[in-house]
């Protein structure tokens, strides 16, 4: 089956089967190798992407279901060169040890901050549930991610 | 100090927040092969035949391979596993065949027509049972394997290895003892769940050398072990290792990597990769053993303990290639942090038919701190002493001797310091409180100590090169787990060098044609080892810099400094020389060129240490000895059994944090994975010894919505001098004894002794019924 889906703003045409998930696709096909694999049955969160803006688990996501949408993964963050704010917290809060699941969380936090600019920590605490890491025991990236707010919130009122 | 000491951040975090960072995974290669696996069904069972005559007619499979087209063993110290089943099966999960496929659909398809006819064996499902003397055995052929001297397998038996270690005379402790107290604990087999599955692919080239590509913490322990068990020579193995995804110690040693090479091999020397699926993992991939303890404890009644009679017991599941190293360091180590002048301890790594065993961050010792730390505080509450005040009464502190007789040195990190810290964070010393009817707040404390479990020969080593622009390549062993190693030496480099961490590259993969050596990436050796190899590959580095200068500024070396990527003679700063002017050699204005290309070298074992005496277990095991301490503030729900953790204390006496960030990230980290595994983590079985939870959802590991609401981290300096700047290991020793510190403030709560794990609110909820 034919697709054409945005991805990082990029337009693309592509042949995949229907039973063909988003992750293989976007690893494989597209070698964006940023979204991770971590169990397949949406419990971990690694494969966590945009997909018109909403945070979707790409391992339980069928190539066919984005049909026609845009698709922002991990590679698509920051301009120019620049991090996204959420990047350079998730740095500066030492909220990364191994790695692995770090392009899902920062997924999932821009998703949080795009919808509320300056959630609680118990709001952050709920809202990346669904992410796991097995490396950090979580508090830095909390902690990074009220960072990234405060970043993003200063720079929206320059 | 300009760098050491100070919070930098990681110099690998850029590629990691971009999804740039390289994980064994991501790495296709031209003309890529997938393998999938075919797993038993039985715990444990024969073989009688294997037809896979359907299976490779499926289009797109290219081989198949069954135990049989591969007759090697291999294993760290004991050389007991098989690359796929051999004649039989020992755990439900283990491989039987292994399908080689243009994809992976094709792969799977094949496997299900794959036909295996079993004849099942009894198996043994308890550790406690594969002792008994009419046990079915594991392992027939125990005594025709070959293993490491270090070890003592016990052929007819399902004993992989024993250890004893003998102290004073055990009898006459406790004949001088008022009280002796005796208990049993147990824990079950865990998963190290690296949010990374295992991944390595394999090369067999037709000229007889081996390309392996692998999610692994050792890469030079898979070059040694494959070569050994394959007969091929070191130099035409090459073992590539970028970053990984999270290892805990279930990456070390060697997995997968034979397998993958061998089935290249067979399918005409493409290369073959396997990707674990998180259902595989937990039912392929080596676990956490599991763990009996029974400890009987003489105590007189002012609190001094005379006599210790210990026995663990390991269940290694199928295999114990890795894990009668668990054993045998669970066994020196067996007091805990303790001065126990009495002793005989017995550990013991025995076969089951469960899934096989391997390192898992800290071990033996987050099992049998579980055991001693539950002890501590069920032997002070029966002589009515402070469980802190008895914990300090019998501190191993310097000058006293470790069970193998090694006297603590003078140096060494400060037990009594820690315990007092976690004491006094946590505002010890008030009585439970009732919140509500059914909510009560209680504190409990545990403490905690280990070694590298390492032989003695352990060896690190570290290349430091001089680009032509005065920058430099940092060129090390130990593998990026996650846990910061790299980042730390840069800033060991940088201030032997006086040179920014911005101008210092860690090379961020491993290859071992490349790479110095590093024996393997485990034991929180590493910031120690290879940060003794790293000082002295900068002062090598800086000797040869010194020499170039000397000539060209005209004074001897020991007139000159480097500083600020210059290097000057003494009060002098204006008769200099850039680095990058000495890097491919000095070019005198008419050409003349002297020194060349400056590449520096050193190396690193442990100093004095011995194998342990077969008869006594006495010696000196330990590179480095880190205390350390926890604390909790629980509330517990007595009509429900839910406990919420309201506080943790943490202090670790470190030596020296070479960058306090990272220590803290650590002991955060190991603290919520040790929480983890302490109250939710399990392997579950039927009656058959099948896994029945092997997802995350059945299997449920720590979420942010877990973590403790306040965390205290206490960071002690005691420095060691022979440490790298005073500097000792704190990776794997953040996740020890969380568990103990909440089931002793259950304790404290209730006055119910919890003894098993995990601390679940199901199984809180049935031990305070069982009191009522």
């Amino acid at each position: 089956m034919k697709i054409r889906i945005i991805v990082n703003g990029v337009e693309r045409e592509l042949e995949v089967e229907p039973n063909e998930l988003l992750i293989n696709v976007l690893r494989e096909k597209l070698r964006l190798t940023g979204t991770k694999y971590g169990c397949g049955i949406g419990e971990c969160g690694a494969c966590t992407v945009h997909v018109n803006g909403e945070p979707v688990l790409s391992c339980l996501t069928l190539a066919v279901e984005v049909d026609g949408k845009e698709i922002t993964t991990i590679e698509g963050l920051g301009k120019d060169g620049e991090l996204d704010p959420i990047q350079e917290a998730f740095i500066e809060e030492g909220a990364v040890q191994c790695g692995y699941c770090t392009p899902g969380f920062i997924m999932t936090a821009k998703a949080l901050l795009n919808e509320k600019i300056n959630p609680t920590r118990e709001e952050i605490i709920d809202y990346i549930k669904g992410n796991l890491c097995r490396c950090t025991g979580y508090v830095n990236i909390v902690k990074a991610i009220q960072k990234a707010a405060e970043k993003i919130s200063q720079r929206k009122s320059k | 100090m300009k760098y050491v000491g100070k919070s930098i951040q990681r110099i690998d975090a850029f590629e990691k927040v971009t999804g740039s960072a390289e994980y064994a995974g991501d790495i296709e290669l031209p003309g890529m092969l997938y393998t999938k696996l075919l797993l038993s069904p039985y715990a444990h069972a024969k073989i009688k035949s294997i037809d896979f005559s359907d299976a490779l007619k499926v289009p797109g499979v290219i081989t198949i391979a069954i135990g049989e087209d591969f007759p090697f063993r291999i294993g760290l110290y004991v050389n007991d596993r098989n690359i796929l089943a051999r004649k039989k099966v020992r755990w439900v999960g283990e491989p039987v065949a292994a399908v080689v496929a243009e994809n992976l659909e094709a792969a799977e398809e094949a496997i299900e027509l794959i036909k295996v006819d079993y004849e099942p064996l009894p198996p043994v499902l308890d550790v406690r049972d594969a002792l008994k003397p009419d046990a079915p055995l594991v392992h027939e052929e125990l005594g025709e394997y070959a293993h490491s001297p270090a070890f003592n397998p016990i052929p007819g038996t399902n004993i992989a290895n024993r250890f004893v270690v003998k102290k004073g005379n055990v009898e006459e402790g406790f004949k001088k003892s008022d009280v002796i107290v005796e208990n049993e604990f147990l824990m079950p087999q865990v998963s190290h769940v690296p949010m990374e599955p295992h991944t390595c692919i394999g090369q067999y080239m037709k000229d007889g050398s081996i390309k392996i590509w692998t999610s692994a913490q050792s890469p030079f322990a898979i070059r040694y072990i494959l070569g050994y068990s394959l007969g091929v020579p070191l130099h035409k193995i090459s073992v590539y290792v970028p970053y990984v995804g999270g290892g805990f110690g279930g990456k070390a040693g060697i997995n997968f990597e034979p397998l993958v090479v061998l089935l290249s091999k067979k399918a005409g020397y493409r290369p073959v990769k396997l990707e674990l699926t998180r259902e595989e993992q937990f039912m392929v991939a080596p676990v956490r053993q599991g763990f009996y303890g029974k400890i009987k404890t003489g105590v007189t009644r002012d609190g001094k303990i005379m006599a210790e009679k210990i026995l663990y017991v390991f269940d290694a599941g199928a295999y114990a290639d890795y894990g009668v190293n668990i054993g045998r360091a669970a066994g020196y180590s067996c007091t805990g942090p303790y001065y126990v002048p009495n002793l005989e301890g017995e550990s013991l790594t025995v076969y089951t038919n469960h899934p096989w065993g391997t390192a898992f961050r800290g071990f033996g010792h987050f099992e049998f701190l579980w055991a001693i730390e539950r002890q501590m505080e069920i032997v002070a509450a029966e002589i009515g002493m402070d469980p802190i005040e008895f914990r300090l009464k019998n501190a191993l502190l310097p000058g006293l001797t470790t069970p193998t007789g090694e006297k603590l040195r003078e140096d060494a990190g400060r037990i009594d310091q820690c315990i007092k810290a976690v004491a006094e964070k946590i505002g010890w010393g008030t009585p439970p409180v009732k919140i509500t009817p059914n909510k009560i707040r209680a504190k409990g404390i545990a403490a905690l100590w280990k070694a590298p479990a390492m032989p003695p020969n352990a060896a690190s080593s570290a290349i430091i090169k001089l680009n032509e622009d005065g920058t430099f390549l940092l060129s090390v062993g130990v593998t990026e787990i996650g846990q910061g190693t790299v980042t730390a030496l840069a800033q060991i480099v940088a201030e032997e060098l006086s040179v920014p961490v911005e101008k210092i590259k860690v090379v961020p993969f491993r290859h071992t044609d490349l790479t110095p050596y590093s024996w393997q990436t485990v034991a929180s050796r590493n910031l120690f080892m290879e940060g003794r190899a790293v000082i002295r590959a900068a002062r090598d580095v800086k000797e040869q810099i010194l020499e170039v200068a000397s000539q060209v500024l005209r004074v001897p070396k020991d007139d000159l400094e480097i500083e600020d990527e210059k290097v000057y003679v003494k009060g002098r700063p204006e008769w200099s020389l850039q680095l990058k002017d000495i890097a491919a050699g000095y070019v005198y204005p008419n050409g003349n060129t002297i020194g060349g290309p400056i590449i520096g070298r050193g190396y690193y074992v442990g100093s004095r240490l011995t194998y342990l005496d077969p008869e006594t277990g006495q010696g000196y095991p330990a590179l480095k000895w880190t205390f350390g301490a926890q604390a909790v503030e629980i509330e517990l729900d007595t009509e429900t059994g839910e406990i919420k953790i309201l506080k943790l204390v943490s202090a670790f006496d470190v030596g020296k944090a070479i960058n306090p960030m990272l220590v803290e990230g650590q002991i955060v980290g190991g603290c919520v994975q040790s929480i983890s595994l302490g109250m939710w983590e399990e392997y579950k079985y039927d009656k058959n010894g099948r896994m029945i939870n092997p997802n995350l959802t059945d299997y449920k590991i720590a979420r942010a919505g877990d973590i403790p609401e306040e965390h205290i981290v206490v960071i002690i300096e005691n420095p060691q001098k022979d440490g790298p700047y005073g500097a000792r290991g704190v990776g794997e020793l953040s996740m020890l004894s969380v568990p103990p510190a909440i089931a002793n403030a259950i304790f404290h709560a209730t006055g119910v002794n919890i003894n098993n794990l995990p601390l679940s609110f199901e199984n809180i909820w049935k031990a305070l019924k069982e009191k009522r």
